[in-house]
């Protein structure tokens, strides 16, 4: 009579389980390994999956963020998006590393006039400078009429940039600037 | 569109699966080619003479949809004595003023009705030429993006066609010259080839059947962009392919929210919903504003519902009937206010202090050199961003330190780097190519310093207001009287965006949200921020953040995201239904009169006044919606008709003629105007054109060379080059050219090339391909240089950037750039380094003998 050890060594040779399993090419359960077989998808443990939509180009692919303690683990396709349909493509897949890569940059970066170097700078004192010289700019530059007709602007002030950015983002960027009488308000929409 | 909108081409694969032929028409083959039915290679800067060559054909063998075209278009319309066409005048319309370089348009209108000018082409309330022409500058053509310009509603008509002054005949007239034989000169495409897709063009439009043009920058991107867009439009509607399922002209935008930003405009000449920003000449006051920019007609008629109502939600209770509800707190245009005259602004010192939401013009915007000059003479420059991009670092590291025209501590610009917030770490919406909004949300705070533009914005708007709080100046009172609170969240003090949202929404006097702009009203009893996303929040439910699956829904899927305007997804879908509102034909049913409910259903939310029946017809002086018949589809319309013929709204011709790019190694073979008359130039000595056609020196720069992205690459590469998986997927800048030109040139596969233009010389990776096919144009070869425009210096994989080589002549609706097609010098090896790069371009220059007139005539 065969011993229970030795008939769970032979049960546990591919080839048996192959015949045994229904798997004569070996091409599933039978030649899965223990270290396969324990392996788990990384999204798993992930605290909470939040619906977001792809930052790149405007077909809008519905991706799904994973977050795991307070931090972005994994970004996928979403499967219910009649957009995508759970795909991504090269770079939409990068998401991830788009929004957590080591390129980004996270510290305010500061070059004083006729610098050489960034400096430091507290986001606070970056926001109270800015703001100053907003209020500067907006004063050298005001125009309150052109040949003659009224115009009530500034000249002074510009901005470029909102395709990237959310409707909400450009909504208050318009109604500020244009508060301010500045006119030169770009975005990418030649690009 | 496999390149470049990979997830959105798997529908393009789901249709040929079931049937559908695939036609891809490009200077390169790509991924697209790959697995299209028919690839037809032609000369970049050559597309409306091959679409005009299609209209021609569809004219010629009456393979028009006759009904549609009778019933919804202009086709019948007769057009005042006054015109003259390309035709009569050898390639320039009536009413162009050579020596400011403007059209006046007053001949380009229907006959009868009220012929007084509407909104794209209004009020020339000033005789001054050089006023006239400001006021064109200024994109009064643009606005309106969400319909047409007006013209007179009520025209004379000829159901016959036959009138020699209708526009049906005027069309025939004008593209009469553009046959296979023309396309196969001008394009380099064969006239077998073209005839098969004329073919299967006309075979593939009908009642039962629909075809679809897909397009990008490859058509935008040129000094007669917009008319390109007009020449498939026509095309579209000759073939009764618009407002009808599986048909239309659909645009693949490249940004997330591209659409997004140009509805909520960050641009210089709109406000939110196409209004058109106020010009210093016409729109003084609310009056006449109003007065300049309605329409009789549809629902532009509304104007001032709209106008008022965007007051209320930016000034609120300071904006009263008694001050025109804050319109003078608006600024005024005095012509061009783009991106491109603002580098001029910053050249000559006007332009101070510049922002970078996101965008990184020192690589990815044209004359990328004339960028970085522009900043380097700015006082301050604040650049939000995630990552170190180009113009964050110029001062640094830049060509211009490179070259040694420049040195850092002689530039003065101060510069502030504030990192952004990613799209995870926020919570708003995108509107995609589709003009459909999708809420994505927050999922973590955003780390150290990084921050959501809505943070930056709000808090130094909130700044702004605190600094100025004690002020008495006039000049104060639209800063202060701003609405500017919103709820604040989190431990960032982050502003609500679904707060943000609800004021874009609108709502009425009783701050209950609004759920249709038809609720608007100009008596400041209502607020709305957008009045085309009003409904978006309606019954205070963000209606773009709902995610019924797709599996769940039928294949409108009207249940996931909210589209602009009111839901609907087909744009004009009262064209899918015959004049009598039954489907074209069962196959192509999308929505239909419903005898018994009195009301449009289908699959689709109608974008037709819902129970207004088929054989409606309004009284003649009937105003507004009011005025819109039964068979009116095109709501937007002063007509309700689509436009073959366009009487207003573009700067450049009532009708697409094709011209030569700004640079082009060939003369115009159809005309003797060579180039768009009223093309936009900007003269600055780093802005030097070369010589074209037939002119001297023309041939110093023999090869057409154009742009375009890479699947693995994103725009100018900010959000692309700095991530290591990207960068070690395409990881060199290279240029693409046929073995032929590799043989004329001596150019080596996998070794360097230096590609030449009058601005700079740049610098690429040599991939010989028969991916580019060289062409025969007018008689002899040409060979075409393709070029992706991703690279820059920064990042994990660097390469000179495209648009050191790209020129501003801009085209003059909309100031878009011609980087699609351009002439430029090839040659084998690296080029130059430290100050002989310069001298390298300064000696083209010479022996193209350009100089400050090159390629600026009419």
């Amino acid at each position: 009579m065969i011993s229970m050890d030795t008939r769970r060594w032979i049960e546990s040779w591919p080839v048996f389980r192959q015949v045994a399993e229904h798997d004569p090419f070996g091409l599933g359960a039978a030649v899965k390994s223990r270290r396969t077989d324990q392996l788990e998808p990384r999204v798993r443990r992930a605290d909470e999956v939040v619906k977001s939509v792809c930052p790149y180009c405007a077909v809008g692919c519905g991706q799904q963020v994973y977050v795991e303690a307070g931090r972005v683990t994994q970004i996928e396709g979403d499967p219910d998006s009649p957009v995508s349909r759970g795909r991504l493509c090269p770079k939409g897949s990068a998401s991830l590393q788009l929004t957590t890569g080591d390129a980004r940059e996270y510290r305010v970066r500061y070059r004083r006039p006729f610098g050489t170097e960034w400096e430091d700078l507290d986001l606070d004192t970056a926001m109270d400078m800015i703001a100053d010289r907003v209020i500067s700019a907006r004063s050298t530059g005001w125009q309150s009429h052109f040949d003659g007709v009224r115009t009530r602007r500034t000249l002074a002030l510009a901005s470029l940039g909102g395709a990237t950015l959310d409707n909400e983002e450009n909504y208050l960027m318009k109604k500020l600037f244009t508060a301010l009488g500045a006119i030169q308000i770009e975005n990418q929409a030649r690009l | 569109m496999a390149e470049c909108h990979p997830v959105g081409f798997q529908w393009v694969m789901e249709a040929k699966a079931r049937g559908a032929t695939v036609i891809h028409i490009d200077p390169r083959f790509t991924r697209t080619s790959a697995v299209a039915d028919r690839y037809v290679p032609i000369r970049a800067g050559a597309d409306i003479a091959f679409l005009g060559g299609v209209i021609n054909h569809v004219l010629n063998s009456e393979t028009y949809f006759k009904e549609y075209v009778l019933a919804y278009t202009n086709a019948s319309t007769i057009l005042t004595e006054d015109y003259a066409d390309t035709e009569d005048l050898d390639g320039v319309f009536s009413g162009l003023n050579r020596e400011d370089r403007f059209y006046d348009f007053d001949t380009w209108r229907y006959q009868g009705g009220d012929v007084r000018p509407a909104s794209g082409d209004r009020s020339d309330p000033d005789e001054r030429p050089h006023v006239r022409g400001r006021v064109r500058q200024a994109s009064r053509g643009e606005a309106h993006g969400s319909g047409g310009a007006a013209a007179s509603a009520w025209p004379e008509t000829d159901d016959t066609l036959q009138h020699p002054r209708c526009v049906f005949q005027v069309l025939k007239r004008h593209f009469a010259r553009y046959t296979p034989e023309v396309v196969e000169q001008i394009c380099g495409v064969s006239q077998e080839q073209f005839a098969e897709v004329c073919r299967l063009l006309t075979e593939n439009s009908g009642r039962d059947r629909t075809t679809a043009f897909v397009y990008s920058l490859g058509w935008t991107q040129h000094t007669t962009g917009v008319q390109c867009i007009r020449t498939a439009a026509i095309l579209q509607l000759l073939l009764g392919n618009i407002g009808r399922p599986g048909g239309g002209i659909m645009a693949l935008r490249g940004h997330a929210s591209i659409q997004g930003s140009t509805d909520i405009p960050t641009l210089f000449d709109l406000l939110p919903g196409y209004l058109p920003m106020p010009h210093a000449w016409g729109n003084e006051d609310l009056d006449t504003y109003v007065r300049a920019e309605t329409v009789q007609k549809g629902f532009w008629a509304n104007t001032r519902s709209y106008m008022v109502s965007l007051l209320k939600a930016w000034w609120g209770d300071a904006a009263t009937a008694e001050n025109d509800f804050c319109y003078d707190y608006l600024p005024r245009l005095t012509g061009s206010h783009s991106t491109y005259e603002t580098v001029l602004a910053q050249l000559d010192g006007t332009c101070k202090g510049y922002f970078l939401y996101g965008q990184n013009p020192a690589v990815g915007s044209a004359n990328a050199r004339m960028q970085r000059l522009g900043m380097a003479n700015l006082d301050w420059l604040v650049v939000r961003d995630m990552v170190m991009i180009e113009s964050a670092t110029w001062w640094k590291d830049g060509p211009e330190i490179q070259t040694g025209e420049q040195r850092t501590e002689e530039i003065g610009t101060e510069v502030f780097f504030l990192p952004a917030a990613a799209h995870t770490e926020k919570s708003g919406s995108f509107t995609n190519t589709q003009r459909m909004l999708q809420w994505h949300h927050e999922a973590v705070e955003p780390a150290g310093d990084a921050r959501s533009d809505l943070w930056f914005t709000y808090h130094l708007g909130r700044r702004i207001r605190e600094k100025l709080a004690s002020s008495v100046d006039d000049v104060d009172r639209p800063v202060l009287d701003l609405t500017w609170e919103y709820p604040l969240r989190g431990s960032l003090d982050e502003p609500d965006a679904e707060a943000v949202l609800a004021e874009i929404n609108g709502w009425d006097a009783e701050q209950h949200p609004l759920s249709a702009y038809t609720q608007l009203t100009d008596d400041g009893s209502t607020a709305c921020g957008c009045w085309i996303y009003c409904g978006v929040h309606a019954d205070g439910v963000n209606q773009a953040a709902r995610r019924k699956p797709g599996q769940q829904q039928s294949w409108v899927a009207p249940e996931w995201g909210w589209a602009w305007p009111a839901n609907r997804r087909v744009l004009y879908n009262r064209a899918s239904a015959d004049p009598d509102g039954k489907p074209w034909s069962e196959r192509k049913a999308l929505i239909w009169w419903d005898e018994e409910k009195g009301r449009w259903v289908g699959h689709d939310v109608p974008d037709f006044i819902a129970d207004r029946p088929p054989f409606f017809r309004p009284s003649e002086g009937a105003t507004g919606p009011a005025a819109i018949s039964g068979v009116d589809p095109f709501i937007m319309q002063a007509d309700g008709k689509g436009w073959l013929f366009a009487p207003a709204g573009l700067v450049d011709g009532p009708l697409p003629t094709h011209y030569e790019p700004q640079e082009s190694p060939f003369p115009n073979l159809l005309y003797g105007q060579q180039h768009n008359p009223v093309r936009q130039l900007l003269r600055h000595p780093e802005n030097r054109y070369q010589p074209s056609g037939d002119q001297p020196g023309a041939d110093v720069f023999p090869y057409v060379t154009t742009t375009y992205r890479l699947t693995e690459h994103h725009t100018g590469g900010g959000m692309s080059r700095f991530l290591p998986y990207l960068a070690e997927l395409q990881p060199a800048f290279f240029c693409e050219v046929s073995p032929q030109l590799a043989t004329e040139r001596g150019l080596e596969h996998l070794g360097w090339a230096t590609v030449v233009t009058a601005r700079s010389a740049i610098e690429a990776r040599v991939l010989v391909t028969e991916r580019i096919r060289p062409l025969e144009v007018q008689g002899r070869t040409l060979h075409q240089v393709g070029l992706p425009w991703h690279w820059g210096p920064n990042g994990y994989t660097t390469g000179d950037a495209f648009n050191e080589l790209a020129h501003l002549a801009l085209e003059p609706n909309v100031h878009i750039q011609e980087v699609k097609a351009m002439a430029c010098d090839i040659r084998p090896g690296r080029r130059p380094r430290g100050p002989a790069l310069r001298e390298l371009v300064r000696r083209y220059q010479e022996r193209a003998g350009i100089t400050d007139e090159t390629g600026t005539e009419v």
